[in-house]
């Protein structure tokens, strides 16, 4: 697993691509230098002794949060599809998908 | 009763709707009154359902007169962050992505609301999915700062602080993921509650960082947001991460809690770049409590420089997958342009997102990405226990912790352009999320030119009676909360 | 130089639970598109997701089941991707704590002929772990159409280690899991419906060598039969590669099994970074002895436990047990019957419902619940053999009527007069002169000669007009010979 060596580590056409947001030119270098001085502030972190210390994913960690296995009525497909951009035959349109 | 309708508290608006002196609906038309007169300037709301809300009038009207009135709510109009969903009202986060979006579900917070027979009613105005400190980042037009209108009412729940500050609204909820209720309350005069994490649930409240948010209550008094609380919080669930806990009679602790408390007053939120008229009132109120009787001790937090690092780390990471959903496919704004599945997500996010979302995502994505989780997310996360640590080692010797909630008042608009330095707004807000409890942000001066300073009252966990309680017992001997905008 | 092959399978299995994942709403097949679906279905903007506990259940019996370690704490992960099918942009899964480590499946290689019990093999599992269902696209020549039904059913991925060998081990393991499975009523693995689907990881080595060759993932292997198909005919496409002096690919291929080729999947225009961390909507499973001890008990016997102690209680041949147990229903409805009818019938049962009774349900497509037929029936057809009151032929006869009808055996040999003929003292009277017209036959059996005896048998038939029981008359005739 290779650590980051400094901020400008950050590939910026990379990671838009995967978080799939079409960037223009300016906005790319605007973010790139923008995102370095959080960057920076960020790499403060690694002042930090942090050896046998647990992660927080949750303030108040509970266990086992769950329901009963019962169906509750849905939306029906009228209110399902109310917000979509683009339907036909009950389904949402998209651009033809090929994998 | 000197206040008009639109500035009078629950208690005074629930004894005069119950003794029939006016209607639910009389009310509401008070405050639409209001909203029409002052709104062109102060632009808290994304859009409003006068229709709506007089219709929920007329019912809570409806149910008095049959003598099922639900208790103080009943009847009382509450605006709510447009990030909330309300079944047939718009949802938009204040995004042009979800500009056309209308919820066909209600919040848990919604319910609960309807239960209690408040109105909800308008959708507030707020930075793009409450990512901001100042609602400038919103895709739909800034709110202005009541109290100064060039200047931001902070953010981002910035509609849900200046609408309860211009009288547009009685009460509003917001959300705070890591100051966004607290910094707005303060920057307008204004008592905001972020809730311990758990105790409001959050489904149906569009997610920014799932493990940070909190949806809380905005009110002109202690007993106003109190009586808000106590309506949201308890068990739901349909939120796995709702804490299964007794919903205490809040209203109630601010007359049966009086303290004296010990105050800790963290070292590390006094230094460089807190503002000098901030500082003092901040002082003064510490020297009032201690008028009071309440101990004040010096306390350390030692960790609070990293929270800013670890802040932006678990907000965007958590951010970066929680917004993944609003890709144009099932609902949302679709670009034109896009020619096949791919462009459909990348044009669409393009269009619909402004730069600061955008900002984050792109962090977000960064951080979790390949070969950095270990490095940023997982540090992140250490360094969030030793926050936590830092605060819990404190409160064995404190029962309450008190700072400014902002370095500075209200702020221009415009005046912070560089990401970093809004960023750096949250400095005494986010340890509290990251730490999970509790904090309520209180009036506790005005700066020389006439702009709202707050204090922060940081509780333990689930501590919410006794911070009301504390925060009651300032409000009761100040009268900064009554000090009305000029509009 | 001599190559073998090493496969590994991934297999996803829809659990069978009335409500999806991570909440309420109804899991189904085959409904009108997008009615099974919910604000948190959709990830509209702010829902929520809560567990499942019965999926939780179900994955831990099969853990359970299949010997694995059941994790103490398990947490839930976020993977993400951007497809359509896929509505909140990520997949809630299990990337490095999975509920379940290791484990194996138990499997039986075929064997020459279909008569004998193949070679059994444990084939170790990596890992099992518990995630959410992806909905369906519906491609048409112009656009896609996306249907959110599936999207959140319940679905545990079984991934087994690099140790199989030949497709028909892959298919023998496949099929053996799903036994178990649908045994446990985890899942009915009706891979048509695509609750059980398979993909592979097919790589080839010189014999001998311990280092793993490049893989290919086969996919779309969306029949059993089309597995073992598509996974020879990938060894035989990487033997061939190699064969030619070229060299093996790591790729995605997609198997067609109608035209019985496969070709490689357009490569993604980047690597996967699923971004994998911990989904803070939920909270981690704990998993403590006293609930693993409850679904421990509500574990079935697996196939193969069952059909040792089938072999050992019962004494029954693998024709008969190869049948019975890959059916739980078939199996329970044997001992059953055999608790009727007496272990030492279990044979005589055994034929019965593998022989008759099956055939019978063919004939009509019905299953073994819609029978009429039950273990009493059978129990006592088999117990009115034994006493002699039914030949087979007449009880032939009666099964086929009772199948129609339900009736009991002993009403049905009432009603058409099947019963076979017991009058003692007329049977002996036939005895004496079928004896009485042989005397040299009566001779040669006094003398030793044991076959002389079926001389009398015809004559003794014929006068009972074949209703005489067989082995009253040998008796009797043994009787008056010895005594004569």
């Amino acid at each position: 697993m290779s650590s980051p060596s400094s901020p400008t580590d950050l590939n910026i056409d990379h990671v838009a691509a995967l978080a799939r947001l079409a960037l223009t030119p300016e906005e790319k270098a605007h973010f790139a230098s923008q995102l370095g001085d959080v960057l920076a502030a960020i790499e403060k972190l690694k002042q930090v002794d942090v050896t046998g210390v647990e992660p927080t994913a949750h303030a108040f960690p509970l266990f086992n949060v769950w329901e009963a296995d019962a169906a509750r009525p849905g939306l029906p497909v009228q209110e399902a599809l109310r917000n979509a951009p683009a339907q036909r035959d009950h389904m949402i349109v998209v651009p033809k998908v090929v994998e | 009763m000197s206040d008009a309708l639109h500035y009078q508290s629950i208690a005074e608006l629930s004894a005069a709707l119950q003794a029939r002196r006016i209607s639910a609906v009389d009310l509401m038309q008070a405050v639409i009154a209001r909203t029409r007169a002052v709104e062109d300037r102060v632009h808290a709301f994304n859009s409003y359902d006068f229709e709506d809300a007089l219709a929920q009038a007329r019912a809570s009207d409806e149910r008095r007169a049959r003598g099922e009135a639900r208790g103080p709510l009943d009847g009382i109009p509450i605006g709510l962050k447009d990030v909330i969903a309300v079944t047939g009202q718009p949802l938009t986060a204040s995004s042009r992505m979800l500009q056309t979006f209308v919820s066909p579900y209600d919040a848990t917070v919604t319910q609960r609301l309807r239960e209690a027979g408040a109105i909800c009613w308008g959708r507030l105005n707020m930075d793009e999915f409450a990512m901001g400190s100042s609602t400038e980042n919103s895709a739909f037009g800034p709110t202005a700062n009541p109290y100064a209108l060039d200047c931001v009412p902070g953010g981002s729940s910035g509609g849900s602080a200046a609408a309860v500050a211009a009288g547009e609204t009685i009460v509003s909820l917001g959300s705070d993921t890591g100051g966004s209720i607290r910094q707005p309350a303060s920057f307008c005069n204004v008592v905001g509650l972020k809730p311990t994490y758990g105790l409001v649930s959050r489904y149906g409240l569009i997610a920014f960082a799932s493990s940070l948010d909190q949806i809380g209550p905005f009110g002109r008094s202690v007993e106003d947001t109190a009586i808000v609380l106590g309506a949201i919080a308890g068990h739901d669930p349909r939120d796995s991460t709702s804490w299964r806990a007794d919903v205490p009679d809040y209203r109630a602790a601010l007359q049966s809690r009086r303290g004296p408390w010990r105050i800790g007053i963290p070292r590390e939120y006094f230094g460089e770049g807190l503002d000098p008229e901030v500082a003092a009132s901040v002082q003064a109120a510490v020297r009032f409590y201690e008028s009071q009787g309440c101990t004040v001790k010096d306390v350390s937090l030692p960790h609070t420089e990293y929270g800013i690092g670890v802040y932006y780390i678990i907000a965007t990471a958590e951010c970066s997958s929680n917004l993944a959903r609003f890709d144009g496919i099932r609902y949302g704004h679709r670009s034109k342009d896009a020619k096949d599945a791919v462009e459909i997500y990348a044009e669409s996010r393009a269009e619909g997102f402004g730069p600061e979302v955008k900002r984050r995502i792109i962090l977000g994505t960064y951080v979790l990405s390949s070969g950095y989780y270990d490095a940023y997310y997982l540090r992140a996360q250490k360094v969030r226990t030793l926050i936590r640590q830092d605060f819990l080692n404190a409160y064995r010797d404190v029962d309450v912790i008190l700072t400014p909630t902002a370095p500075t008042p209200a702020f221009r608009r415009g005046a912070k352009a560089d990401p970093l330095a809004m960023y750096l707004c949250d400095i005494y807000t986010i340890g509290v999320n990251l730490a999970g409890l509790p904090a309520v942000s209180v009036p506790c001066g005005f700066s020389a030119d006439g702009r709202p300073i707050g204090m922060q009252l940081i509780g333990q966990p689930f501590g919410e009676a006794e911070l009301l309680a504390m925060a009651h017992t300032y409000e009761r001997a100040h009268a900064w909360g009554q000090r009305r905008p000029t509009l | 130089m001599n190559y073998e092959a090493v496969i590994g399978l991934e297999v996803h299995i829809q659990i069978k639970t009335k409500s999806k994942m991570f909440t309420r709403v109804a899991t189904g097949y085959g409904q009108e598109p997008n009615t099974l679906t919910d604000p948190v279905v959709l990830a509209l903007p702010g829902v929520l997701p809560v567990m499942n506990k019965a999926a939780l259940d179900a994955i831990i019996r099969a853990g359970l089941m299949l010997g694995c370690e059941i994790a103490p704490v398990c947490k839930w992960d976020r993977k993400n991707y951007f497809y359509p099918d896929s509505p909140k942009n990520y997949q809630i899964s299990q990337y490095d704590q999975p509920i379940c480590l290791g484990g194996s499946v138990e499997i039986e290689l075929p064997a020459p002929a279909r008569n004998i019990q193949g070679e059994h093999k444990r084939i170790p599992l990596t890992r099992i772990h518990l995630e959410e269902d992806v909905g369906k696209l519906n491609h048409t020549a112009s656009d896609s159409l996306v249907d959110y039904n599936r999207a959140g059913t319940p679905l545990m991925e079984v991934v087994s280690e690099p140790a199989m060998q030949s497709a028909d081990e892959a298919f023998a393991y496949l099929t053996a899991l799903r036994t178990a499975m649908v045994y446990a009523g985890i899942s009915d693995c009706d891979m048509e419906k695509g609750q059980l689907r398979c993909d592979a990881n097919i790589s080839v080595r010189p014999v001998g060598e311990t280092k793993l060759g490049t893989k290919v993932e086969l996919k779309n292997l969306n029949s059993i039969s089309f597995v073992r198909d598509g996974i020879a005919h990938e060894i035989k496409r990487q033997l061939a590669v190699i064969a030619a002096g070229g060299t093996i690919r790591q790729e995605t291929r997609d198997y067609d099994g109608q035209t019985g080729t496969s070709q490689s999947l357009r490569s993604k225009e980047m690597a996967h970074d699923y971004r994998y961390f911990p989904d803070p909507d939920l909270m981690p499973v704990k998993v403590d002895a006293a609930w693993k001890a409850r679904l421990q008990a509500e574990c079935p016997e697996l196939p193969f436990d069952k059909q040792r102690r089938f072999y050992e209680r019962y004494q029954i041949p693998y024709t008969i047990t190869s049948v019975l147990v890959p059916d739980r229903a078939l199996s329970d409805f044997f001992e059953e019957t055999v608790a009727l009818a007496g272990v030492d019938k279990a044979q005589a049962v055994g034929n019965w419902i593998v022989n008759d009774l099956l055939r019978e349900l063919g004939t009509v497509k019905i299953g073994l619940e819609a029978s009429r037929v039950r273990p009493a029936h059978i129990a006592e057809l088999v117990r009115l053999i034994e006493a002699g009151t039914l030949l087979m032929n007449a009880a032939k006869e009666a099964f086929v009527d009772m199948f129609a009808t339900g009736e009991m055996p002993a009403a049905v040999v009432e009603r058409k007069g099947l019963k076979a003929e017991t009058n003692v003292a007329e049977l002996e009277q036939w005895c004496r002169d079928a004896i009485a017209g042989n005397a040299k036959s009566a001779a040669d059996f006094r003398a030793g000669k044991e076959s002389a005896l079926n001389a009398f048998k015809g004559p003794v038939m014929k006068a009972a007009k074949g209703k005489a029981n067989p082995r009253l008359v040998d008796e009797t005739l043994r009787r008056l010979l010895a005594g004569g």
